[in-house]
């Protein structure tokens, strides 16, 4: 017995650092110059999981989307008690709207086949949509509860939360399988356990690697890598440290509904917020002085 | 999804609670209104409860022309599926070209459940909404009358403009305050369309068991403007100008604590050291004198407007703006100017 839960998880820039060169010419983010941290949310909503398994049995399976820098969230919840984690990592699946990322991570899920609960961070700290929980509860046909904040009851096929609505709260009922979207006031994430870093620390995805072997012999003949790689996999295989990752074709994706193609939003522009406090600017208490401030501030959307 | 449809409606999802509407719909009411004359289409708004179709005067009285009206039982309280349900029908059915709901957190939930439904885009927190023209650089195509979804994203440090050109509505969720809350106009005539929606049992799937509700608390963390005033203010009764300022810029209330100390309003409202931290895009500081305690709670708002009789005062240090004079003329001042939008 027991429950099984799926924990989607995002590598994420730190927004409370960031400079002007943050994006690229196309408006889309240069997620190289920033540095990545496992979104904060995202954290809570795998100690939510945990604690659904330590009380109750069942495993906890954490699914991310990103570059092989990701893996590092993924080592991350392996620190933490993740049972099994796993990377969705394609090329084709850049520049996806939090639409086609759903619909790429429904079919991830899919490809698991068996699981009671999905958890979601409320969202994340680059975006701040909280979007894709509710599209990934809509793909996969299953129900959604949001402003996870503690549960209530959970026992057979039926679960009992209190989500957390702002102004007030509510204890909602739904059957299994549903999704939750965890605040970070629902609970205190565990920090990574000792022993757990030590094992696994040295997990590994195939592509990172890949990417550290295309580093390290940048002159080997054709082959000679690939053999390397499959070379060194073999002993974290053994050892249950190699990373799973998959690819849109793994999970039999309709290229149409993912990237660019399967995202109807578009960056149309971009605008990067200057902070210069270079003294200040004057406004002359008048009625005419402080209506060109305000004009001003309707052009830089500090007004709507 | 439905095809491009420039004769559509726009949308509003009127969001109500205990038969009271969120502002925030009122707001929506307003730039529809606007995008709507621009592109010389009609209002439409989707309400749906239980008996409430009496709140579509007030929807009308803020420029909607047809309400779709839904009355259920089922809708009585919010749940995200059958609402949903509602939402995903009448868009099928009416096919309008935009839907707005307030980036609230009925409306954040929503929303993508609706989107994801409708395979149609989404942008989440819009702090404006403009009609535009864009021109897609790979195809050349130039899409005309387009809506430009302006939000800021990357904690703030970025503000991006986002468009859908295919796969419509084009939909978006709205900050909180950030449109103007008209006055209505009660005189406004529109029609009431009620409609019937079908559920199935799926719709049913979470049930509702029990509700608590609170007055709205003080939420400084999350507001997007905050209007503080201090010891310059002078008192209790003066400190009614700078609410009056905060309603207006849909912003909340703060405080240094010189005014806490001197009664003019409750330590819930303190920003400083001993109080909230805060980062807004938007700081109005009337007649506080700027005590390092007090800037270190929000001298890292993105903007930040100094009014204070003393030109002196450290407060203008942190500035963006300053006004050096009185506030008693200068806040009526601003508020007029932020009425009629400059």
């Amino acid at each position: 017995m027991g429950y099984d839960s799926i924990v989607c998880v995002k590598q994420v820039p730190d927004t409370s650092n960031i400079t002007g060169e943050a994006m690229k010419a196309d408006g889309t983010v240069n997620r190289a110059a920033l540095p990545a941290v496992f979104n904060p949310d995202d954290l809570h909503a795998l100690e939510a999981a945990l604690q659904v398994r330590d009380r109750f049995g069942g495993s906890v399976t954490v699914l991310t989307m990103g570059p092989p820098a990701a893996c590092e969230v993924l080592r991350e919840c392996l620190y933490r008690g993740a049972d099994r984690v796993i990377i969705l990592s394609d090329r084709r699946a850049a520049a996806s709207d939090t639409l086609a990322t759903s619909y790429i991570l429904s079919q991830a899920v899919r490809k698991l086949a068996r699981y009671d609960l999905v958890f979601c961070g409320r969202q994340a700290i680059d975006g701040d949509t909280a979007q894709v929980g509710p599209q990934l509860a809509e793909k996969l046909g299953i129900s959604q509860v949001t402003y996870y904040e503690q549960l209530v009851d959970l026992s057979g096929r039926t679960i009992r939360v209190r989500r957390n609505v702002g102004n007030g709260w509510e204890i909602v009922e739904g059957r299994l399988p549903m999704l939750l979207t965890v605040l970070d006031t629902a609970n205190e994430a565990r920090p990574a356990a000792a022993k757990r870093v030590m094992r696994y620390k040295r997990a590994r995805a195939p592509m990172e690697l890949g990417a550290e072997l295309a580093k390290a012999m940048p002159d080997a003949a054709p082959g000679q890598k690939e053999a390397e790689q499959a070379r060194r996999l073999e002993p974290l295989k053994a050892k249950g440290l190699c990373i799973e990752q998959w690819d849109l074709d793994d999970i039999d994706a309709d290229l149409q509904w993912c990237g660019v193609t399967g995202s109807p939003t578009k960056v149309h522009r971009v605008q990067s917020i200057v902070l210069t406090k270079e003294g200040f600017t004057a406004i002359a208490p008048t009625e005419e002085g402080i209506r060109g401030m305000i004009r001003d501030l309707i052009v830089d959307h500090t007004l709507g | 999804m439905i095809d491009p449809n420039p004769r559509g409606e726009v949308w509003v999802f009127a969001e109500q609670e205990d038969e009271h509407l969120s502002d925030t719909s009122l707001e929506l009411c307003g730039k529809a209104r606007e995008l709507a004359d621009r592109l010389g289409v009609q209002v439409g708004a989707v309400l749906a409860g239980w008996n409430v179709r009496e709140l579509s005067y007030r929807l009308i009285a803020h420029g909607v022309d047809q309400v779709y009206h839904v009355h259920d039982t089922r809708l009585e309280y919010y749940r995200t599926l059958p609402y949903a349900r509602v939402l995903c029908r009448m868009i099928s059915k009416h096919k309008p070209q935009i839907v707005m709901y307030g980036a609230t957190p009925l409306g954040r939930d929503l929303a993508p459940r609706v989107a994801s439904e409708m395979r149609a885009g989404l942008t989440a927190d819009c702090t404006d909404l403009q009609i535009g023209r864009y021109t897609d650089p790979r195809t050349k195509t130039v899409y005309d009358n387009l809506l430009m979804q302006i939000r800021p994203a990357f904690g703030g440090n970025i503000i991006a403009t986002i468009i859908n050109f295919d796969r419509w509505p084009q939909m978006a969720t709205v900050r909180e305050g950030v449109m103007r809350l008209g006055e209505g106009d009660p005189k406004r005539t529109g029609q009431i369309i009620d409609e019937k929606i079908a559920f199935n049992d799926f719709d049913q799937a979470v049930k509702l068991i029990e509700r608590h509700r609170e007055g709205r608390k003080v939420n400084l963390k999350g507001a997007r403007i905050i209007v503080a005033g201090g010891g310059g203010v002078g008192s209790k009764d003066n400190f009614k100008l700078v609410h009056e300022l905060a309603g207006v810029l849909g912003g909340a209330v703060g405080a240094s604590r010189a005014a806490v100390d001197s009664g003019f309003i409750g330590k819930e409202h303190q920003i400083g050291q001993t109080g909230t931290t805060v980062r807004p895009a938007l700081y109005v500081a009337c007649g506080i004198s700027g005590a390092v305690q007090h800037r270190a709670g929000m001298e890292e708002s993105a903007k930040i407007i100094a009014i204070n009789w003393d030109k002196d005062a450290p407060i203008f240090g942190v500035a963006h703006y300053g006004i050096v004079g009185d506030l008693n003329k200068i806040i009526p001042t601003l508020i007029k100017a932020i009425r009629e939008r400059g």
